[in-house]
């Protein structure tokens, strides 16, 4: 399987830009920063959700509570991977009870993810709602879930696959399109 | 990385590594147990036989909880209420249950080898919770993994075992791990309860607790089982009590911040001074608590070499 870079679709400051749109559109639709908490899946909404925080902060001049949620232990499919997969720690220090989670991943694909996400969030307690922020939609969705505020959609094609980069783990910053077939 | 073997036997031969990433393990389903829902789904559909050939009280409930919070489906078995009273060998017992589609097994029995036997004929995983005076791995995972939450680290500690070693299970896989992660472990306990062979383990040997209790960070008292003396290898529990009980007294010649342990169940006035068990120093509350953190992390971890192994 070799990986190809087929096109860059957003650079350092799209992304920038793009950050700040979700964080607007989030305190619109919520009307203000009230009750909202962000809770970013791991690996990369963590940094993503960071990010929204940031700026939140910025525009609104407070703090919102951010809780890191690992799914790991809430896959589909645990039975049938051949790899063990990497289970890492879940921190959300704070009441989810009533509030507004704002879930923050980097790429909705199948949806199978978000599920897992939803079923762990219940676990913690009775949200008011789960509104989904997402990076970049590239379709192709097996279980009825959509994002309340996207990024970008990308139509891709099943060869292919969006890459997040991001500067707390990766180098750059940027969105790719990469061929793996 | 996944653990090298799909069955936990012992802790003979298992590496520092696997000790670790059962450790970070453990620290993600600690987290599980301060959810408001204690559960997760990540079992379900697998199903554990808990076979207890031998009493249990904390083990067993540590790991049938450990396996109900990760929603496996169990089925726990004892030997008084079952065909084992009818003459059933363990071989047979084991061969009919696995007919009936199961994953793990978690076995207790007094005979040592019995977990390696079934590993042999039969196909699930198998959990040692026990074996006779061999190894009880899961206890010592917890014990020094409570040493860890309490430490910081493992390595450089100096830790005392004292009692009733030859035979304990507790203290044979406590050594194999703790040499492992580079603790400094020594032994304590009457002439007649220690084997002569332990040298080769890498444990320092005393026989005066006096001698032994000076500067130690960690004392793990063990139980004196006399369900397993068939001779009086000591005169007498008083007897005993004099030579080796943990005392306050004793106490002041260990480290200031010593902690003490047991696996339990304990003799309260035997091998720990009541006051000492509830004392500050005593984690053995904490030990509990973890056991099924760890237990849940063995499950979870030996799952996964399951899967990958049958692609």
């Amino acid at each position: 399987m070799k990986v190809q870079i087929k096109s860059k679709i957003m650079d350092d400051q799209d992304l920038g830009r793009t950050i700040a749109r979700l964080t607007h559109e989030i305190l619109e639709k919520n009307k203000g920063h009230e009750n909202i908490v962000v809770i970013g899946m791991r690996t990369r909404g963590v940094y993503l959700a960071e990010r929204i925080t940031k700026k939140l902060k910025e525009v609104e001049n407070k703090e919102v509570p951010l809780g890191i949620l690992d799914i790991t232990l809430y896959r589909d499919d645990f039975r049938t991977v051949l790899k063990q997969p990497k289970v890492q720690i879940t921190d959300i220090p704070f009441s989810i009870d009533n509030k507004n989670i704002i879930l923050v991943d980097d790429v909705l694909y199948t949806g199978r993810t978000v599920r897992a996400a939803l079923d762990a969030l219940m676990d913690f307690g009775r949200p008011a709602s789960i509104q989904l922020a997402i990076l970049v939609d590239r379709g192709h969705r097996e279980l009825p879930i959509k994002a309340d505020f996207i990024g970008k959609n990308v139509p891709t094609s099943y060869g292919e696959e969006i890459r997040v980069h991001l500067k707390e783990i990766d180098e750059d910053d940027g969105v790719f399109l990469v061929d793996i077939s | 990385m996944p653990l090298s073997s799909k069955h936990l036997l012992g802790l003979e031969g298992v590496s520092k590594k696997e000790i670790e990433l059962i450790f970070k393990t453990a620290d993600i389903f600690k987290e599980v147990l301060e959810r408001p829902i204690k559960r997760v789904p990540t079992l379900t559909g697998k199903t554990v036989v808990n076979l207890f050939y031998e009493s249990s009280t904390r083990t067993r409930i540590s790991f049938e909880l450990a396996e109900r919070r990760l929603s496996a489906d169990i089925v726990s078995f004892s030997a008084s209420t079952s065909s084992t009273s009818k003459g059933e060998t363990l071989k047979d017992t084991a061969r009919n249950i696995e007919a009936m589609k199961i994953d793990i097994v978690v076995i207790r029995h007094s005979a040592p080898g019995a977990p390696l036997f079934l590993s042999k004929i039969l196909n699930s995983s198998i959990i040692n919770a026990g074996d006779g005076a061999h190894e009880h791995p899961t206890q010592a995972l917890l014990d020094m993994y409570s040493l860890r939450e309490k430490f910081g680290k493992l390595e450089g500690l100096k830790v005392l075992i004292v009692g009733d070693i030859s035979h304990s299970r507790v203290a044979l896989s406590n050594i194999y791990g703790m040499t492992t992660m580079g603790i400094d472990v020594s032994v304590c306990g009457p002439a007649t309860l220690i084997p002569r062979e332990l040298d080769k383990l890498g444990v320092k040997i005393f026989y005066n607790l006096d001698e032994a209790i000076k500067h130690k960070n960690v004392i793990m008292a063990l139980r004196i089982q006399l369900e397993r003396q068939k001779v009086g290898l000591f005169p007498s529990t008083r007897e005993y009590y004099n030579y080796f009980g943990i005392t306050k007294e004793r106490l002041k010649s260990a480290k200031k911040d010593v902690v003490i342990m047991h696996p339990g169940p304990i003799n309260r006035g035997i091998e720990l001074d009541s006051d000492i068990a509830d004392s500050k120093y005593s984690i053995i509350l904490e030990q509990v608590a973890n056991g099924v953190a760890i237990r849940m992390a063995i499950l979870y971890l030996l799952s996964g070499v399951e899967s990958s192994l049958k692609v």
